[in-house]
């Protein structure tokens, strides 16, 4: 579509009350701002956006338990696979002798994910089969060098803490 | 007791005496002039540095207002003690030169985009006296001719910054700003003729004098004499009146705003603020002319830009808005309060520009290269020209 | 005071002026030149002549040479090559410059302008007025023609520099 620019008349192309005009809309935003009327700025650390966080939000990754308090996590290591920026790490064990989970066999002994490098695609969560990991809303994830930007197992369990009402596809009768 | 006497007998002899001749070339015309001239420009700087620093915050702070944000709020009371902290990050940064850099010129440009702004402010009559001292560092003959040559001297600096910095981005910031400046130095110029026309003085200091008598210059028919006393007086004042507002000085208000508008304007694109700041563009050229500095060098040119903007308002002030004077406020002759408010008036002006300033960088849009081009060699050259001819026109016809 | 400073701005101009010409980089040769137009202008100050000063600065160093600058980035100028120096030419030229020296400086001595002191100006503070007086009042037709001149010369470089000539 071709839009036809308009034919300015001499007053138009002085551009002075134009600019006279824009000057006016600029000073009236800063005499409101002024009065402290219409600022729409967040003092961040004081107030903070968490109530209003949607369901959908995808903050740090976390591991969870189901409501028997076993780790949900099987260290299949699809998501570290599946994991765009390579953060997470996991070395996977064999569940021993005894314990009552046996039959699931794996669980995993470390779990790291680097949270300098994660990108909070949330590709983990989507490719998890066991709904182990799951996004939450924790933004602020901080640390003052590279080590402790790495969550360890402990850590994303903390975080994570216990899930209920999720598929339970291990009870006695499978 | 004579004091002198008193303070002596701490003294031996050969040292009081050697005191004394210091104190008597400490007062001759010569030595008073000397130290007079280096306590004015040290208050200058201290004065202006200071403004410097607080233009930055207040440019933080307003564009904030305009755009309904707050800004630096958090350092000190209000964010005041901001341009302190960030003066303090600056200086503990790594001073980096790139490795092709031309050293010598690299280091030698930051140094040289802050002198000449300076160098504008000695000419300035920034108040009236002081106990008896002029409250002007320099008062030269050819005053507002110096401030035209300083600042065509200054684009020295950002070239030479942009070359030696071999990079693109710079460079193209150098070239651009080499070629706005002098495009808009002719406007800068011509604009400012029928000034000199009016008063017949290249000296800033009589430029403001005859502004206090005749009115200043964007509102020249002011009552003339007027003064504390006429105001009482009705007829007095109708007569003052009358003797303002000839024909001479209502037509001569025309060309006069006309040089008004065409001087700040120019001047915006002399100290490279928007809506003409192509040379160092942050969209385009991610900083033009300064994108390879960092520090202290990068800190320089800040300041000269800023240093830049408040000799501009400066001399906007003095040439058209009266300089220190304000109707109705004697001057320092009446005694060092009324030379302090003058003073203080001169700074008020300064600031009122500097805000002006600030308020249309975050109104208007950048220009185009070639709008920018077309606008000052189309528009402003011939508009300041035939303005030339239209004041001279008024003063030689209208002789009332 | 006034003759310490005319002989250290004179000394440092003719140091800048022979950097124009021994440096190789064009770049520093232009730096060079504004800065010698610089203590010219400074040795102006000296002599009292502010407004001639300030023009030197305004004229030379603000827009003659910001367009040299201008002109040598955009070409992009590399520092040239040191030629080898001939024996002969060497020997040549300080003659030449050693006669011309000696040639000048008799002149001066001879004659009878140069050897009584010049007298001082009017009045320092007046020399604008007087620049004007004699260019406009004094010199007013040699001024007008030297200025259509100025202008036929602009026309025709701008004739000249057209691509096409119709």
């Amino acid at each position: 579509m071709i839009v036809n620019r308009k034919k300015l008349n001499w007053v138009e192309r002085l551009y002075l009350p134009a600019i006279i005009g824009g000057l006016a809309i600029t000073w009236k935003h800063f005499q409101r701002s002024l009065l402290g009327k219409g600022v729409i700025t967040m003092q961040y650390p004081e107030e903070k956006w968490d109530a209003h966080l949607p369901e959908w939000y995808r903050g740090a990754p976390t591991l969870v338990k189901d409501e028997h308090g076993r780790e949900k996590c099987v260290s299949c290591q699809l998501c570290e696979f599946i994991c765009p920026p390579r953060a997470i790490t996991i070395e996977p064990m064999e569940i021993p002798e005894g314990d009552p989970w046996r039959k699931v066999e794996k669980a995993p002994r470390a779990f790291d994910i680097d949270m300098a490098r994660c990108i909070y695609c949330g590709l983990c969560e989507e490719v998890c089969p066991e709904q182990a990991i799951f996004l939450r809303k924790d933004y602020s994830i901080t640390g003052l060098n590279r080590n402790e930007m790495i969550h360890h197992k402990e850590k994303l369990y903390e975080l994570g803490g216990v899930m209920t009402g999720l598929v339970f596809k291990w009870n006695e009768k499978k | 007791m004579d004091v002198s006497n008193f303070i002596s007998q701490f003294f031996s002899p050969a040292a009081w005496s050697l005191i004394k001749s210091l104190g008597e070339c400490f007062m001759s015309p010569t030595g008073f002039l000397i130290w007079t001239t280096l306590l004015k420009s040290a208050l200058l700087l201290v004065i202006i540095l200071g403004l410097v620093s607080y233009t930055v915050y207040a440019e933080r702070r307003v564009s904030a207002l305009i755009q309904d944000r707050l800004g630096p709020n958090r350092v000190g009371w209000q964010g005041l003690l901001q341009p302190v902290a960030d003066a303090a990050k600056l200086l503990l940064k790594e001073n980096f030169t790139p490795k092709s850099a031309n050293y010598f010129y690299f280091r030698l440009a930051s140094k040289l985009a802050m002198v000449p702004p300076v160098l504008v402010l000695g000419v300035l009559p920034f108040g009236s006296s002081l106990f008896g001292v002029p409250m002007t560092i320099a008062s030269v003959n050819v005053g507002a001719l110096y401030v035209l040559a300083i600042s065509s001297i200054s684009v020295y600096g950002i070239v030479l910054a942009g070359w030696s910095s071999n990079s693109k981005y710079p460079f193209l910031g150098g070239i651009r700003s080499s070629s706005q400046m002098i495009s808009y130095e002719l406007s800068l110029a011509l604009s400012l003729i029928p000034i000199f026309m009016l008063v017949g003085s290249l000296n800033l200091n009589q430029i403001v004098q005859y502004q206090i008598v005749h009115g200043w210059m964007i509102a020249p028919f002011w009552p003339q004499g007027m003064s504390l006393d006429t105001l009482l007086h009705p007829l007095a004042l109708l007569e003052a009146f009358r003797a303002g507002c000839s024909l001479q000085r209502v037509l001569i208000w025309i060309p006069l705003f006309i040089s008004f508008i065409l001087f700040f304007i120019s001047m915006f694109a002399e100290t490279n603020r928007l809506p003409f700041d192509l040379p160092e563009a942050e969209q385009e050229l991610i900083g033009g002319y300064h994108t390879e500095y960092s520090s202290m060098g990068f800190a320089l040119f800040f300041l000269g830009e800023y240093t830049a903007m408040i000799a501009g308002a400066g001399v906007i002030t003095t040439l058209f808005l009266g300089g220190w004077s304000l109707p109705l406020v004697p001057d320092g002759s009446h005694g060092w309060f009324w030379g302090l408010v003058n003073i203080a008036v001169f700074f008020a002006k300064v600031i009122v520009i500097l805000f002006v300033f600030i308020w249309v960088r975050w109104t208007i849009p950048r220009f185009r290269y070639d709008q920018l081009m077309k606008l000052g060699w189309y528009f402003f050259f011939e508009l300041a020209v035939a303005n030339i001819f239209l004041a001279a026109l008024i003063l030689t016809y209208v002789k009332r | 005071m006034q003759l310490t400073l005319f002989w250290i701005f004179s000394s440092l101009m003719i140091a800048f002026g022979l950097g124009v010409v021994t440096l190789r980089s064009p770049i520093s040769c232009a730096m060079c030149l504004v800065s010698s137009f610089i203590c010219l202008a400074a040795v102006f100050v000296t002599l009292d002549a502010f407004f001639i000063a300030i023009v030197q600065v305004l004229v030379a160093a603000g827009a003659v040479m910001v367009l040299f600058l201008f002109i040598i980035m955009l070409l992009n100028l590399q520092a040239e090559e040191c030629r080898r120096v001939k024996l002969g030419v060497m020997l040549g030229g300080t003659v030449v410059v050693l006669s011309f020296v000696v040639l000048l400086s008799q002149a001066l001595e001879s004659s009878p302008q140069f050897s009584k002191p010049i007298p001082v100006l009017m009045a320092p503070s007046q020399d604008v007025s007087m620049i004007g007086m004699t260019l406009f009042h004094s010199f007013n037709l040699p001024f007008q023609i030297v200025g259509v001149l100025l202008l036929v010369a602009t026309v025709g470089v701008v004739l000249l520099s057209r691509r096409t000539l119709r």
